[in-house]
């Protein structure tokens, strides 16, 4: 009897823990954070809160105004010396795979700092400069408030944690908005062209 | 056993869950994954580990009735221990009060309490099996943070996951050395195994025990009995089938 109990508990045991860790995972499909938000935001697009930015150029604008558009958006700082600068390799590349759909004023990269007191208009326009963006479509900016910062980053499921040695450890993804200004998707970096194919794939005819 | 003797083994578990839940002390085990994996996971599993001594004999009795062998307090064990592997576990406790309460409680009662009720029920190979598991995993680990080019939780830093996966291989090497030197010199039968295979459960002449007494006397559920002699054993009905409680061997 003792042993018929325990297989009977083990079993229920086992069909919850599976239940649960499926559940747990969104079904098996996400095991850190980084890909539970990525799944997230694919069956649940997000809005984006009304920041106020500050461009490169000076300008001050919200991601809001740049509705209508698909939007190419990377979390960076400038003095960043690692995973920025793949982002920053990734953009240009995009810059110039989707040429043609940024020309017709479809497609805009913004890079937003997540350290607005260091970066400046000026070093956000040198931060472009730096990897050869070509034109206005590829903006720089900066939120002018703390609250806005946080209100951004919570919003975009990003996690910077200051490394104590003026730097910054944070999530390297490329974030897609879509014409509703909602974040419709989340990529990783290192392959830009997967990301025009999606991107291109989106475009209406 | 008088309820005094009865609280006191849940001291130390209650004075460690408290000394744990200390906002300073708590921040400090979270500061880093290295903390929280290597310390933190385990304190709490220790505190569900000694509180299974307040647990009641009769309460005791009950569980072992749907675990044998510990099989069942494995199983729990193990998925809740799946559950806080997960990457996103750890870093929702981190940043989630909810998530932070639930891995105060179940750490402790749904791993720690079960595997200190399982582990004594436990024969020598499911014993074997957990520990070479427990190795593996941490050397699994060890060496996925060493490699690894990406961050698992997004709430530590890359330096802190590979440190710990250095620590991970440590302790996975000490484990096997440990376990080695059980398989050559030690034992890994169960206290009442080992007693009964030397005899020395004989020479007390009068032992209490709650068993289980099935099918016919329905009525009597648990009660205390004579432990039988060597000789009387073997004469003994095998019907009746005699499971010392933790608690009383």
């Amino acid at each position: 009897m003792t042993g018929l109990r325990t297989a009977l508990a083990s079993a229920a045991l086992l069909l919850g823990s599976a239940v649960g860790l499926a559940a747990a995972t969104d079904g098996f499909a996400a095991f850190t954070t980084e890909t539970a938000r990525r799944v997230a935001v694919r069956r649940h697009p997000v809005e984006l809160p009304a920041v106020t930015l500050e461009s490169d150029a000076g300008t001050r604008f919200t991601l809001g105004d740049l509705r209508g558009r698909w939007l190419l958006v990377d979390f960076i700082y400038t003095r960043c010396p690692t995973v920025c600068s793949a982002l920053g390799g990734d953009f240009a590349q995009l810059e110039r795979e989707l040429a043609g759909p940024i020309a017709q004023g479809r497609i805009r990269l913004v890079s937003l700092s997540f350290d607005p007191v260091h970066d400046t208009p000026a070093r956000l326009a040198a931060y472009l400069g730096r990897f050869g963006a070509r034109n206005a479509a590829w903006q720089a900016a900066r939120p002018l408030t703390a609250e806005g910062l946080r209100r951004l980053t919570a919003a975009f499921g990003v996690t910077v944690i200051p490394d104590g040695a003026g730097g910054y450890t944070h999530s390297a993804a490329i974030h897609l908005v879509d014409p509703d200004g909602r974040l419709a998707d989340i990529f990783d970096p290192g392959h830009p062209e997967r990301i025009s194919e999606t991107v291109l794939g989106n475009l209406d005819p | 056993m008088t309820g005094e003797r009865r609280s006191l083994p849940v001291l130390p578990a209650a004075l460690l869950m408290l000394v744990s839940m200390v906002p300073a002390v708590r921040r400090s085990l979270e500061a880093s994954m290295t903390a929280q994996m290597l310390v933190q996971l385990p304190l709490l599993v220790a505190v569900g580990w000694l509180a299974s001594r307040a647990v009641p004999a009769r309460v005791l009795a009950r569980v072992e009735r749907w675990n044998r062998s510990g099989i069942s307090g494995l199983i729990l064990a193990t998925a809740v221990a799946a559950f806080w592997m997960l990457p996103r576990s750890l870093d929702a406790s981190t940043s989630q009060p909810l998530v932070a309460a639930a891995k105060y409680l179940s750490v402790p009662l749904l791993i720690g309490l079960p595997i200190a009720l399982s582990w004594r029920r436990m024969g020598f190979v499911v014993r074997g099996l957990i520990l070479a598991e427990l190795v593996a995993t941490c050397f699994r680990l060890g060496w996925l943070y060493r490699i690894s080019p990406i961050r698992l939780c997004s709430s530590y830093g890359l330096d802190d996951q590979q440190r710990l996966g250095g620590y991970l291989l440590a302790v996975g090497g000490g484990l096997l050395v440990w376990l080695g030197w059980k398989l050559l010199w030690g034992r890994f039968e169960s206290p009442s195994t080992a007693r009964l295979q030397e005899g020395r459960g004989y020479r007390q002449p009068v032992q209490t025990l709650h068993c289980r007494i099935p099918a016919s006397a329905a009525s009597i559920r648990s009660a205390p009995i004579r432990f039988p002699e060597r000789k009387e054993r073997a004469t003994m009905a095998p019907s009746i089938e005699v499971i010392p409680t933790a608690r009383s061997v």
